[in-house]
């Protein structure tokens, strides 16, 4: 049986191999990340806590509580990283395991849609809730806490953040495609509450005793909050390269783990 | 044939060391709707999967319009209703079409695709609002939106109700006319009865029959002739090409693999025939009759 060569199949190819310009490309990344946007952002229970949270966390232990502009530019940092990693491992750890969990993803996987829309579109999506959160905490460091910086300070605190969100983005893809859609919600707070006190996000780092600082380490929150504190001068004095290589490291070990998960054969 | 879009060569996979799927060969033609039918486990599921790429087979091969299986190119020609238990349900139906129609290279128009799923006065509405028929609407205009030239649809009328079922099948048979290829499994049997050009019967991952919807009917071979009589069985089972004699009350019937010579026979017998009915077998009875042999084989 040779089914290689003849005519239905040669047209339909052809029109296929011409058929998908750049333009409808760009459309569909377009689209995919709009409708990521507008299914979180109509979900309250995740929208409201994400962009609230960090925002009165830093009010209350930022400004209202703090001892001088010191404590309220430090605690701009670490309140910084505080949200920019949350709505990164929820909106993929807990968004795919939800959709997989429904069956979506099986549909989605079915359809033409490049396999790179979904996670573009989600990275995307959580770096805009890593801007919206970002500038809201510049805006009331500025204003009530009476931070000064000079313009590459925050131009550079601005760029560690979005960027930083990228390995969480990659952890909560890893926690996506590994968790239950029920168990996801209650598995991600209890990665990413606890990492973050570990981390030194809630309380200055410096307070903690040694054993507690060498274990922060082991937490990318950590890395990334040294390296913003290192633009304000208030970080512990390890060299940035040490940072910048950790999270590295974190971002391909996860990758990897994400690719292991995501080869799992699918049983029928 | 020539219009053959989609070849499967003998195809096997198992899950956990049972076998799911044994040695199939099947080809799809342009323009056809080819029913799967059988029990839950004989691999209907796992074929569907194989054809769409979203699993590998462990031997033979599956090529869909000359790419292989699961090809962003054979993807591309192609649509799939599966069977999910949810959709995200914070977007609107008219979003949710939109999004799957810029996958497709020439989509269908919008208003097209509402008008063939039934949901044109619901674009608007939120995919949260919708009863377990109108999810079932939607995921069928998900799959036909890309104007695919292979539909897969597993269960598609499940949860609908008469009138979006006749609704449904219309749709199907409009699509066909287009010269789209049209995948179906169903639990229905007067669904695939309905729109089938060819059925496959599959059974512990063989098939163990296909052909047209009559072909397979033909395979119980018999009619059944049906009067009032007290006739005694021995009277009766000498009639030509008579197989089996069953009474049912006042009634008996004559299951027979030529009503024509078996009506002839009992005329020269001058045998009374009040009530006389011919039907031809079920769906139904072939499927129920080619599990059966599938069953004893074993």
């Amino acid at each position: 049986m040779t089914t290689t060569h003849i005519p239905i199949i040669q047209n339909l190819q052809q029109d296929n191999d011409m058929a998908f310009p750049m333009s409808r490309l760009l459309r569909l990344y377009w689209l995919e990340t709009l409708s990521e946007w507008r299914k979180t952002i109509r979900q309250p229970g995740f929208a409201i806590p994400a962009l609230l949270f960090p925002v009165m966390f830093y009010i209350f232990f930022g400004v209202i509580f703090s001892q001088g502009t010191n404590t309220s530019s430090y605690m701009l940092v670490t309140y910084g990283v505080f949200g920019i990693v949350g709505p990164a491992l929820f909106s993929f750890g807990v968004g795919m395991a939800v959709e997989r969990g429904q069956g979506w993803m099986d549909l989605k996987q079915a359809s033409p849609m490049p396999p790179s829309a979904q996670i573009i579109a989600r990275v995307l999506v959580s770096m805009l809730f890593a801007t919206i959160i970002i500038v809201s905490l510049f805006v009331i460091a500025y204003t009530l806490g009476g931070v000064r910086l000079a313009l590459w300070q925050w131009m550079s605190l601005a760029f560690i953040f979005i960027a930083g969100s990228l390995p969480f983005c990659v952890i909560g893809l890893c926690l996506g495609l590994v968790l239950k859609a029920n168990a996801a919600p209650a598995i991600v707070n209890l990665i990413y509450l606890p990492m973050s006190f570990l981390s030194g996000l809630w309380f200055p780092i410096d307070l903690f005793p040694k054993v507690m600082q060498n274990l922060a380490n082991a937490f990318p929150p950590y890395h990334l909050a040294q390296l913003g504190l290192k633009i304000i001068d208030k970080d512990l004095g390890r060299p940035a390269w040490m940072h910048i290589a950790s999270l590295l490291a974190f971002t391909l070990v996860f990758l990897l783990l994400t690719t292991i998960a995501y080869k799992r054969p699918t049983q029928d | 044939m020539s219009d053959v879009i989609a070849q499967v060569e003998n195809l096997s996979k198992a899950f956990a060391g049972k076998a799911a799927l044994c040695q199939i060969d099947l080809s799809i033609h342009a323009g056809e709707i080819l029913a799967i039918l059988g029990p839950n486990g004989a691999g209907k599921t796992t074929l569907i999967n194989l054809l769409l790429g979203r699993i590998r087979a462990d031997s033979g091969s599956a090529s869909l319009f000359g790419y292989p299986a699961g090809s962003l190119q054979a993807k591309r020609l192609t649509g799939a209703m599966l069977q999910i238990a949810n959709l995200p349900d914070t977007l609107t139906i008219a979003e949710h079409i939109e999004l799957f129609q810029s996958y497709y290279a020439n989509p269908m128009e919008l208003q097209t695709v509402l008008d063939y799923a039934g949901l044109s006065e619901l674009q608007s509405r939120s995919s949260k609002k919708l009863s377990g028929g109108e999810k079932q609407r939607l995921l069928f205009a998900l799959a036909i939106c890309g104007n695919p030239r292979l539909l897969f649809l597993d269960e598609p009328s499940v949860a609908m109700d008469v009138e979006s079922r006749r609704r449904l099948w219309q749709s199907i048979m409009d699509i066909k006319a287009s010269g789209a290829a049209i995948v179906l499994t169903t639990h229905y049997l007067d669904e695939a009865d309905h729109l089938a050009d060819r059925i496959i019967m599959l059974n512990q991952g063989k098939i163990i029959q296909q052909g047209s919807s009559a072909d397979i009917k033909a395979q119980v071979a018999s009619k059944v002739i049906r009067f009032m009589s007290d006739l005694a069985t021995t009277a009766l089972i000498h009639i030509p090409a008579i197989t089996n004699v069953v009474r049912s009350g006042k009634y008996v019937e004559l299951h027979s693999t030529d009503a024509n010579a078996s009506v002839i026979g009992l005329c020269d017998e001058s045998i009374a025939m009040p009530e006389l009915s011919i039907q031809g077998a079920a769906l139904e009875d072939a499927f129920l009759h080619c599990n059966q042999h599938a069953q004893s084989a074993h």
